[in-house]
Parts: C-alpha cells; sequence; structure tokens
C-alpha cells in the first residue's frame, strides 16, 4: 500500500481531522482574544481561566441544577460574559488610559485567583462530565471512527466563528465596533456610546471562551488548570495569525490545529512545541502576523 | 515562587512540659510534592495531613520528640524541586524530605539528599531506577515502583491472553522507566510489543496517540502516564470506541482519586496494582476515616498512605537511636521491621526498597459499586518478593 514517511493515507486522513477538531477549540478561543484586543486593546490572560469556568458552570448546571448539556451551552457563555461585564466595569474599565501592560498583568492575576478558587473547592484531578445522550456513538467513515461529538464540535465552532465574524464585517452593529476601535473619540463625537461598546465586546469575548469550555467539558476533564494549558497556544495562534485580526484567528486556530495534529503522527514528542516554532518563524517573516497590517 | 510553607504539629509538644528524655530530639521533615497541578490530588495537601496524622499516632511530644512539618510546591518540575530542597537543607534545617511524586523531580531531590547528607524517604515517585542504577544510601522507596506496577497489571494482563502491547507513554523520567518494566514483563511472558508513542507531558489531548494505537492492532494498549493523562486518555478511548472493539487498557499506574475523576461508567473494569486501598481491611478503614474528615471527604491515595507510614518508621527509628544523624537513622529503618496498620508488616532491603504485599485490583461496574469511593474489587495478592525487582538484578551499587 502506498505509505507517506510510513503512515497509511487512511491514518493521515484520521489525523488531519483530528487536528482540525482540536483547531476548533483554537480558533474559538483565539478569535475571542482577537476581538478583546482589537477595541479595548487588552491582553485577555484570563481568557483561559474563563475557558475553564465555562466548562464548569456546565458541570454545575447539571449536578445542582440539573440543567442539560444543551441549555448550558446557552446559560454558560451568559453567566460567565456577565462575569467579564463586572470584571470590565469594576477594574479594566479603571485602567484603561495605561499601557496595556497593565491590563494584562491585571487579567493575569485575576486569571491565577480564578483557578486558585476552584482548586481549593474541586480539586485537581477533574470532574466528569459526560456526552449527551443525542451524541454519544459514532461513524465509521472507513478511514476511521468519528466520535459524533467530535464531529459536532467542528460544526458548532465554525458557525460560531463565521457569525462572529460576519457580524463585525458585515453588520451595522460590527461597523459602529471597527469605527470605535480606529477613532473612540471621533466615534463617540457621533453619539455612539462607545463605553458601552467596550463593556459588550468585553463581556461577549469572555462568552466565546466559556462557549469553548462548554464544548470542551465532555471531551478533556473538567479540571481547574484546562485552561491555563491551553492559553499559551491559543496566544501563539493569536500572534501568528495576526493581533486583532478577526479572520486570521479564525483560519489560524484551524491551520495550526491541523499542523500540530500531523506533528503528533510524524514526530509526536515535538507536538508540544511545533506551534511555538511556527510562531518564531512567522515572527521572524512577517512581525504584524500572518494576518496583521503593520502598525 | 509561590512556595508555601506551613507550620504544624509543634504545638503539642510546645504546651506540654517535655518529660523524661534528658535531651530532646527536635525534627524538621518537609513534605515535597505537587499541590497545584495534575497530581495535586494524589499527593498535595493530603500528604501533609498524612503527616501530621503519623506524628499524632507517634505520640511523638510524649517521647520528647518535637516535629515540624513544613510543605512545598515542586509544581512537577526538577528544577524548582532542586531549588526547594537546596533550601530546606541549607537554610531551613529540614532533615528528611517526604513524597516527591514526578519521578525527575525524585530522581533529582534523591540525589542533592545524599551530597547533604540528609534522608528521603519517596513515596510519591514510581521510577524503579531510585533503588536501581540511582540508588542511594540516603534514599527510601515507600510506596510502589515501576517494576511492581509492570509485574502486578501487566502479568496479569499477559496471563489472561494480552500478548501483544502498543505503549502510550508520558515522555518524561517516569513514563519511560514504566514503559521499560513493563515492556520486560511482557517480552519474559511471551508477548510482544508492537511499538510505543511518546506524549508530551501534561498532555489535554490523546485522540491521534490513541489512533495510532488502534492501528497498531494490539490487544493490550498500555498507558504509560498518570494523574490527568491517565483520565484523559482513558476518557477518549472509550470516546473513540477503541476499547469497544476490543482492545483492552491497562492503567499501569492508576489512583483512587483518579477513577473518583473519572466516574466508574468510564473507569469499570480497568485492572490495576496499588499498595494500598482505603477499604481492605478495618484497620485501613479506621485511618482512613480520620483521614477524609481532615481532607474534605476525599478519601486517601496510596501515595498520602505511604508517607504516613514512612514518617512513623522514621519517628520509630530516631526514638530507638536516640539520635537524628542520617547514617544513624538509616542503617536503624533498615535494620527494624516496618509494622503499621496500613501496609502490615515489612522491611527495608538494603537498596531502599520498602517491601510490602501489592494488590491487584479491578474497578467496579456502576452497578456493583455501594456509594462514592467505593470502587475497587480484590483480584490477586503478590508478596513483597513477587512484586519488587529481585536484589541481584536491580544494579544497585550498595547490594554487595
Amino acid at each position: 500500500m502506498f505509505e507517506l514517511l510510513g503512515v497509511p493515507p487512511q491514518a493521515l486522513f484520521g489525523q488531519v481531522l483530528l487536528g482540525l477538531i482540536n483547531g476548533s477549540f483554537y480558533a474559538i478561543l483565539s478569535l475571542g482574544l482577537a476581538v478583546i484586543f482589537g477595541l479595548l486593546n487588552i491582553i485577555n490572560f484570563a481568557h483561559g481561566a474563563q475557558y475553564m469556568m465555562g466548562a464548569f458552570v456546565a458541570w454545575m448546571c447539571l449536578n445542582y441544577l440539573g440543567i442539560n448539556y444543551w441549555a448550558a451551552l446557552v446559560v454558560a457563555p451568559i453567566l460567565v460574559g456577565a462575569t467579564g461585564i463586572v470584571i470590565e466595569r469594576l477594574l479594566l474599565a479603571r485602567i484603561a488610559k495605561y499601557d496595556h501592560l497593565y491590563g494584562l498583568l491585571l487579567t493575569f492575576g485575576l486569571a491565577l485567583i480564578i483557578q486558585g478558587l476552584f482548586r481549593n473547592y474541586y480539586g485537581s484531578s477533574g470532574l466528569p462530565y459526560g456526552i449527551p445522550p443525542q451524541l454519544t456513538g459514532g461513524q465509521n467513515l472507513g478511514f476511521m471512527f468519528l466520535p459524533t461529538y467530535r464531529g459536532w464540535v467542528v460544526v458548532a465552532s465554525l458557525i460560531v466563528c463565521l457569525a462572529t465574524w460576519f457580524m463585525i464585517e458585515k453588520t451595522k452593529l460590527g461597523s459602529y465596533l471597527r469605527a470605535a476601535t480606529e477613532n473612540p473619540t471621533l466615534t463617540q463625537a457621533f453619539g455612539i456610546n462607545v463605553p458601552l461598546l467596550v463593556t459588550l465586546t468585553y463581556g461577549f469575548g469572555v462568552a466565546l471562551a466559556a462557549f469553548a469550555g462548554v464544548l470542551a467539558a465532555p471531551i478533556y476533564a473538567v479540571n481547574p488548570n484546562m485552561g491555563a494549558d491551553l492559553i499559551i497556544v491559543v496566544f501563539a495562534v493569536v500572534v501568528i495569525g495576526g493581533m486583532g485580526s478577526i479572520m486570521g484567528a479564525i483560519v489560524t486556530g484551524f491551520s495550526l490545529g491541523l499542523i500540530e495534529g500531523l506533528t503528533k503522527v510524524f514526530y509526536p514528542e515535538a507536538s508540544s512545541t511545533v506551534i511555538f516554532i511556527i510562531m518564531v518563524l512567522v515572527l521572524l517573516v512577517k512581525p504584524a502576523g500572518l494576518f496583521g497590517r503593520a502598525a | 515562587m509561590k512556595l508555601k510553607t506551613l507550620l504544624a504539629a509543634t504545638a503539642l509538644g510546645a504546651l506540654m512540659a517535655a518529660p523524661a528524655l534528658a535531651q530532646q530530639i527536635s525534627v524538621k521533615a518537609g513534605v515535597l510534592n505537587d499541590r497545584s497541578g495534575i497530581y495535586a490530588d494524589l499527593s498535595g495537601e493530603g500528604s501533609v495531613i498524612a503527616a501530621r496524622l503519623a506524628v499524632e499516632d507517634f505520640k511523638a511530644a510524649e517521647k520528647g520528640i518535637k516535629v515540624e512539618i513544613v510543605s512545598a510546591d515542586h509544581q512537577n518540575k526538577p528544577d524548582v524541586g532542586s531549588t526547594i530542597t537546596r533550601q530546606w537543607y541549607d537554610q531551613d534545617g529540614v532533615d528528611l524530605i517526604l513524597d516527591v511524586p514526578t519521578s525527575s523531580v525524585a530522581l533529582a531531590v534523591s540525589q542533592i539528599t545524599k551530597d547533604k547528607n540528609k534522608i528521603l524517604i519517596n513515596s510519591g515517585a514510581g521510577t524503579s531506577d531510585l533503588t536501581g542504577k540511582a540508588c542511594s544510601p540516603n534514599t527510601i522507596h515507600w510506596t510502589y515502583d515501576t517494576y511492581a506496577l509492570a509485574q502486578g497489571t501487566g502479568g496479569a494482563m499477559v496471563k489472561a491472553g494480552g500478548d501483544s502491547w502498543f505503549f502510550l507513554t508520558a515522555d518524561y523520567a517516569f513514563g519511560h522507566a514504566l514503559e521499560r518494566d513493563t515492556s520486560a514483563v511482557v517480552t519474559k511472558a511471551g508477548g510482544k510489543v508492537l511499538g510505543a508513542v511518546r506524549t508530551p507531558f501534561p498532555g489535554t489531548d490523546f485522540s491521534s496517540f490513541l489512533l495510532q494505537a488502534q492501528a497498531s492492532k494490539a490487544k493490550v494498549i498500555g498507558l504509560a502516564n498518570a494523574g490527568g493523562d491517565l483520565t484523559n486518555s482513558v476518557k477518549q478511548a472509550s470516546e473513540f470506541g477503541i476499547t469497544q472493539g476490543g482492545q483492552k487498557l491497562a492503567g499501569l499506574l492508576t489512583f483512587a482519586s483518579d477513577v473518583h475523576a473519572l466516574g466508574l461508567q468510564a473507569a469499570q473494569g480497568l485492572v490495576l496494582t496499588e499498595s494500598f486501598y482505603w477499604d481492605r481491611d478495618d484497620g485501613t478503614r479506621a485511618w482512613s476515616e480520620r483521614f477524609a474528615k481532615l481532607n474534605g471527604g476525599k478519601k486517601p491515595t496510596m501515595v498520602q498512605a505511604g508517607v504516613y507510614s514512612g514518617l512513623l518508621h522514621y519517628l520509630k527509628a530516631v526514638e530507638a537511636a536516640k539520635s537524628k544523624d542520617s547514617a544513624v537513622v538509616m542503617a536503624k529503618m533498615k535494620e527494624m521491621p516496618t509494622d503499621d496498620p496500613l501496609f502490615g508488616k515489612g522491611t527495608i532491603r538494603v537498596n531502599g526498597r520498602k517491601m510490602h504485599s501489592m494488590y491487584l485490583y479491578e474497578v467496579k461496574k456502576p452497578s456493583e459499586s455501594k456509594g462514592p469511593w467505593d470502587y475497587y474489587k480484590q483480584l490477586a495478592v503478590l508478596s513483597g518478593e513477587e512484586a519488587f525487582q529481585p536484589l541481584a538484578e536491580t544494579g544497585c551499587s550498595l547490594v554487595k
């Protein structure tokens, strides 16, 4: 049989698909980061913690309130997004006028506090969260067994990513957002409530993270460190895509998932570093990122 | 650095006027483990609680021995662990270090302990090298090791017909040692090892590696990993229909806390080897009850039980030797038989290996379990001699 570097093509298709699935998480998370950075100029280091909160809220909904997965998919992003709004109003708004290093430090501190609290109450080994009954089982695609739930993750993430892109690039609300990013003072002079827009954007970015968290809950253990493990990779994705670029974040998210997936076949030991190697290469050639505009 | 130090267990000694002994011995024990990462639930604060219980049960204060316990988080990083160890020995007057899960950290701490002539009683780490080619006159390896896990779980799986293996190996000292020791058992019993994949530690998504294992058509997929890595691989193996497809999983190092995190639905049927299970007999149940009250209802793991047992034996040796000189106490510990309600009677070999029985368990089906933490049924008991590596084969320089 035809083989590529000792790997049969069937296995390769499987790995490409798995890469896309992981890429879905990178895409939603980096999208949230890109949206927040674009408008607020804040590097939201709490993003990983907010993703973890999404998964935990889904778990709490199920175990304390009997709310199932489908409802949690809506409830958790709203609840976690609301905490984001509180954080923006109480804390981030006060430091908006300073250098964005302060925002980074503040959100990093918040992330540590949130993770510590969850670890204190729930331990570090994680909590079980089952796959919703409608999505258990899987399809045999001939070259691999695709669990239905993983297929759903790719579809859900594509829909959310494209809807977000559409909203920001093609709607009136989106044009206000982009105007406020470009020149907040002038936009405000036209009678648009920029501070409100900023608060809602942060809430939305956080809600995206929480949505990814709910998606992740049934396949990865719901555990306080789940965000911390992922956030560094996601930052690399954003940097590669270009800070603040919406489409850049989506495309790089999926493609880096793919590259990482292939590395796991050809040289597994490097699979946790390959994204950073790419980051270095991209920064050397295009310092603003693949899709970013030079400042 | 989040070096958290907490002082405890000294209060009793200070309050009661120390009688009897002319000269009081004061001992400082450091519990060094993972307090925030993937091994925090199986060691962490629980090991500190276990150490305090040992001091309490030994009635140290009445015997004129003052014990102080400190603890720190090594974050599963050898450099962090080494820095703390040096600071403890050089500046803080720590006499012995307990626990130290994560083999790469344990090997580093063992080396420093030897250089500084202190004592390491390791409960948490797996690598059999600690009593093999990296053995030290200052280290005792208490609870389990990769060789015993391989004998227990590996041996049982091969006997049940699982004669071809593929490994998912955590890419650091522990995973490598576990893969090596299990491969030896499998080949010796006439089985074959078809391949292995080294996974970055710690990891989240194992599906890619699991598909490689599936493609190998091996009858058994050996999981040479632990903690969060293990729970994620077990969960995802069931998601990708690997276990339903007839391939068996061998969770070579599975702790009770992992089974708790997985839930019985996902964990049922796993065969595993442990040296301690809270529900084994009246002695373990009574102690675990006390432990759980102090640990938010969570039952102890074998690592935490090992910290208790190890510190208790150390204190007995200090009492008998009337000294805390490292060489004297180590000699005493190896000379005296060990005995406690958790591990029963045992001995310590010249290479530092603590000898006791290992137990082969199977995880219950949800229908068989009477409630939370009722997880295991016992399949077999391996005596210390059967479970642990014969002295002559260890390659330890202390064996003559």
